[in-house]
């Protein structure tokens, strides 16, 4: 163990810590929105920083989701080959721009995934209303990067998994029991910074595009 | 409850250079049936020193102090600031010392004028001045230390011929900050000139305020800028010094 | 010891021309206006206040315990964990794991720790390039500045100077006043350096003990670009970001960026709970903590002073500082400028480098308003001023403590508790005073530079009272 860990160990605990008061520490913001009001806020907060919110179900969100390839221009779309949402759309590929899967490590792929790649596509772990976010978990189906490197991001949200508040679905969804994955994310809206003059400009380094599809 | 009698500490600044505010709080207070003692003994409550970092001269004025207050009555003071440093600091600055339970005991009775006016007196105005406007500055230690902010707007409402005028950056210190002025010159100064900008933007003729610090501060640069610049001064008082001269028949 | 400096701004030329301290001004404005509408119900904002204390409180209360149960979860999700008493120390770690991997270059995510310790200007002196991504640290490298705000670093700039300082940097790009293209050729230029960096380089927002997990928030996704694409991450951080559980992270989210720049939440949230695992595709295969002390453990050794560790770096203190926004970041001279750097600064490096700064306030209290972990950063600079004054230096852990005690003023202000704790002397030297008003100089230096000499009264209160007959007891 290195001579400052100890050294630095060794201060703290030399001194008398202070009693705190913890009452204040669980209160926690609750709010009984219904699932209608859930979909109301997550999609006027996304909208409120130029996010797309386009609304499906089950039956007809392919469609969604090619209409939207199609009015994008996009010449490919990468996604994950496994999960639900990438086997219906290879399924149906003769809808879609060319589907490139994200089936290597970057290492091996790395020039055409920074500049060849349109958009990707994502399956997401749920919603919270409050702030209008997507939560991702990365996973070796779906990795950090698909939704961080092509310009356009599409997400898909279940409605069923649009939590209240960030808090609700940690504690609903059971994260500290699960365990995290290396990389747990909260998207809310595309990348953007006011570094310039405090104007607001889009696609710094993330994806300059967001579309939501509610399902 | 109405209190019969109450200590009034009328602080240095006030002993000094702005008396007359110091006696019309007086009258305000005496016109409500309550009877003011003014201990002659009184000086400062020591907050120069204290924000300073000078603990232990503050400390040997503030325990000067404490002691000449031995009723259990309230304690009005005609300034946020100093009210702030009685009701907020003494605790600290007589943390672990032997007399400690007695500048508590002081610092629980503290009241700013404004606030003890409307709160405690709930006083009722009657307007006999002319028609005027008017621009408040509130002392950061009124509003910040001392919660107090809204005391003198509720008082001026209550005078009809009076329209309060808004000024922009209204929460905004004016740079007074006591030996920061002094310490920090260019800046006390950047701060005081817009203050006075905003506030003649207003066109309000009158500045009141519960702060002398603040006025002397506020009302200097008016003076200056007028003899240098010649713009127009508005006329600065301090909130009691107003609300008297208004009300008395 | 180095010989006490002085802090004396000159206004006019800290913010230059009138047009770009009118631009500073509408800046803090918008973001003071921002944050305002983020908390319209202020009894929920104060309850979301004393929660966010809480927590950090909390998290400081048991700091040791935490910082080695942090340590623990990292290695057991796969993250190194260094630890570095000062900012050399932190900067040799960062410097090693580079040589290591035989590594040129470093592409930084924002970090103020790094500014902290002054990695750019250590890396590059041993043939190391550093860069940094987020826009506004971009800029300001590219101008060869330093960072003016901890949220917005190049806020002291207007488009205009920013247009005209990449044209001469990028000359191959044409001339553009249009943010929108500027954003995008940062964005190109930034894309073919993440592409190519061997390490990337992050700060923490808060490191979850329970979880070992690293959180981040950032709005471009420069953050996430630095700890995803290289292949090693290293993150540096400050000993008391560490908070005790992954519930405490959703209130701390909740308060920071609205507090911030008046966001509801940031555009990204970045949890990292370890390297890429073997059947991942992505992400580091390295990953780093650097802990760096830095004065922090002397700090936490007094009760008063503390408070200040529970800074979560929001910026909100800055914003609405009536000195900060006449003066500008870069008039501090310091890494953290605005409230919390006059605290924090004296504090790590102790009184007589940056002790002046404790003079930069008029203590009007904006900062403990708006701080959304309630340090009351007015007492603290108060504290600070007894400090610098103080006799009894062994009382205090603050560096330098009592080297700002000059003899006259201290023999003044004694003379001063003597007077006016000594009622007979105080009212003879007021009533003389008075009385000699007319030999008062009308010239009072500084105070007359802008505003005219205040008049002593003909009369004391003491007196005019006792006249009217007031009771004295
Ligand atoms: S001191 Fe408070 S307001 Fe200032 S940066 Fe830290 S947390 Fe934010």
């Amino acid at each position: 163990m290195s001579k400052a860990r100890a050294n630095i160990l060794q201060r703290l605990t030399a001194v008398e810590r202070p009693v705190v008061d913890l009452s204040a520490r669980e209160s926690l913001s609750r709010f009984d929105w219904d699932k209608a009001e859930r979909i109301r806020r997550f999609t006027e907060r996304m909208q409120a920083v130029r996010a797309e919110v386009h609304q499906a179900d089950r039956a007809n969100w392919l469609d969604t989701v090619a209409t939207i390839c199609q009015q994008k221009g996009l010449n490919n779309l990468l996604l994950s080959p496994t999960t639900e949402w990438g086997q219906a759309i290879t399924q149906n590929a003769e809808r879609f721009p060319t589907l490139k899967y994200y089936e290597r490590s970057i290492e091996d792929w790395k020039q055409e995934m920074f500049y060849e790649v349109d958009a990707g596509l994502t399956s997401t772990l749920g919603g919270i209303a409050e702030t209008g976010t997507l939560i991702l978990w990365s996973s070796p189906d779906e990795p950090r990067t698909l939704s961080l490197v092509p310009p356009i991001h599409i997400a898909i949200l279940e409605t069923d998994k649009l939590y209240s508040t960030f808090a609700e679905a940690v504690q609903e969804q059971g994260w500290l029991e699960q365990g995290l994955p290396t990389n747990a994310l909260l998207i809310s809206g595309p990348s953007r910074s006011a570094d310039i003059a405090q104007v607001l400009a889009y696609g710094v380094h993330g994806p300059k595009e967001l579309v939501v599809v509610l399902v | 409850m109405k209190p019969e009698s109450i200590y009034f500490f009328g602080t240095c600044l006030i002993d000094l250079i702005y008396p007359k505010a110091g006696v019309s709080a007086v009258q305000l207070l005496q016109r409500e049936g309550v009877k003011v003692i003014y201990p002659q003994a009184q000086t400062c409550c020591g907050q120069p020193a204290w924000n300073s970092g000078y603990r232990n001269e503050a400390r040997k004025v503030a325990r000067a102090q404490i002691q000449l207050f031995p009723k259990n009555i309230p304690i009005v003071i005609p300034s946020g600031s100093c009210a702030g440093m009685m009701k907020t600091h003494y605790p600290e600055l007589f943390k672990g010392e032997p007399d400690e339970a007695d500048a508590l005991k002081v610092a629980n009775r503290v009241y700013e004028l404004t606030e003890f006016l409307v709160d405690v007196l709930k006083v009722q105005l009657q307007d006999l001045g002319q028609a005027v406007e008017v621009a408040v500055h509130t002392s950061c230690s009124a509003r910040r230390e001392m919660g107090v902010a809204d005391k003198i707007e509720q008082l001026l409402g209550q005078l009809s011929n009076v329209d309060v005028k808004e000024q922009a950056y209204k929460a905004e210190c004016c740079g007074f900050g006591g030996t920061f002025a002094v310490k920090q010159p260019e800046i006390s100064a950047a701060m005081v000139t817009d203050k006075t900008q905003h506030i003649r933007a207003t066109g309000a003729a009158q500045l009141v305020s519960q702060d002398c610090g603040c006025l002397m501060n506020i009302s200097g640069a008016f003076a200056y800028q007028a003899e240098h610049e010649g713009k127009s001064a508005p006329k600065a008082q301090h909130i009691a010094e107003f609300l008297w001269e208004r009300t008395h028949g | 010891m180095a010989k006490p400096t002085e802090f004396r701004v000159d206004v006019e030329k800290a913010l230059g021309k009138t047009e770009i301290r009118a631009h500073f001004r509408k800046a803090m404005d918008t973001l003071m206006i921002n944050r305002r509408n983020q908390f319209p119900d202020d009894a929920a904002l104060q309850a979301l206040r004393t929660q966010a204390q809480a927590i950090r409180a909390n998290a400081l209360s048991k700091l040791p315990e935490l910082l080695q149960q942090l340590e623990t979860n990292l290695i057991k999700n796969g993250v190194q964990v260094h630890w570095a008493e000062t900012t050399d120390e932190a900067n040799q770690i960062v410097l090693g794991i580079m040589q290591k991997h035989n590594a040129k270059s470093i592409i930084k995510g924002k970090s103020m720790v790094s500014e902290e310790m002054g990695l750019n200007h250590f890396l590059e002196e041993r043939g190391i390039e550093a860069l940094e991504s987020d826009l506004g640290e971009f800029i300001i490298q590219l101008d060869g500045e330093t960072p003016s705000h901890i949220i917005m670093p190049a806020i002291h700039k207007s488009k205009e100077q920013i247009s005209a300082l990449f044209h001469e940097k990028f000359p191959d790009i044409p001339y553009t006043d249009n943010v929108d293209e500027l954003t995008a050729s940062a964005r190109r230029i930034l894309r073919d350096k993440f592409y190519a960096a061997p390490v990337g380089l992050s700060g923490v927002n808060f490191a979850v003990a329970e979880t070992g997990t690293l959180c981040l928030v950032e709005n471009e996704g420069n953050g996430r670009m630095s700890t995803t694409i290289p292949p090693v991450h290293i993150a540096v951080t400050g000993i008391e970001k560490v908070v005790e559980k992954l519930s405490d992270i959703p209130s701390l989210l909740s308060i920071l960026p609205r507090s911030a720049t008046g966001q509801p939440i940031t555009t990204y949230f970045n949890m990292i709970s370890g390297p890429r695992k073997p059947d991942e595709k992505d992400g580091p295969t390295e990953v780093h903590l650097v802990l760096l002390d830095n004065g922090r453990s002397r700090i936490y050794s007094d009760p008063e002073l503390l408070a200040t560790l529970r800074c979560i770096r929001c910026g909100a203190c800055i914003n609405h500082c009536p000195v900060y926004v006449r003066i500008g970041g870069h008039s501090y001279g310091t890494v953290y400028p605005g409230p919390i750097g006059t605290i924090l600064e004296p504090q790590k490096s102790g009184l007589s480098v940056h002790g002046e700064l404790i003079q930069a306030s008029s203590l009007c209290g904006a900062c403990g308003e708006v701080c959304p972990v309630r340090i009351p950063i007015p007492n603290i600079i108060n504290r600070l001023r007894y400090d610098s004054v103080r006799k009894d230096t062994e009382n205090t852990p603050t560096q330098e403590a009592g080297t700002r005690r000059k003899s006259l003023e201290a023999a003044t202000w004694k003379a001063w508790s003597w007077a006016a704790s000594t009622p007979s002397v105080y009212n003879f030297g007021s009533k003389t005073a008075t009385q000699l008003r007319g030999l008062v100089p009308n010239n009072l230096g500084a105070w007359t530079s802008v505003r005219s000499a205040p008049k002593l009264a003909e009369q004391t209160l003491h007196q005019q009272l006792k006249t009217l007959g007031v009771d004295h007891e």
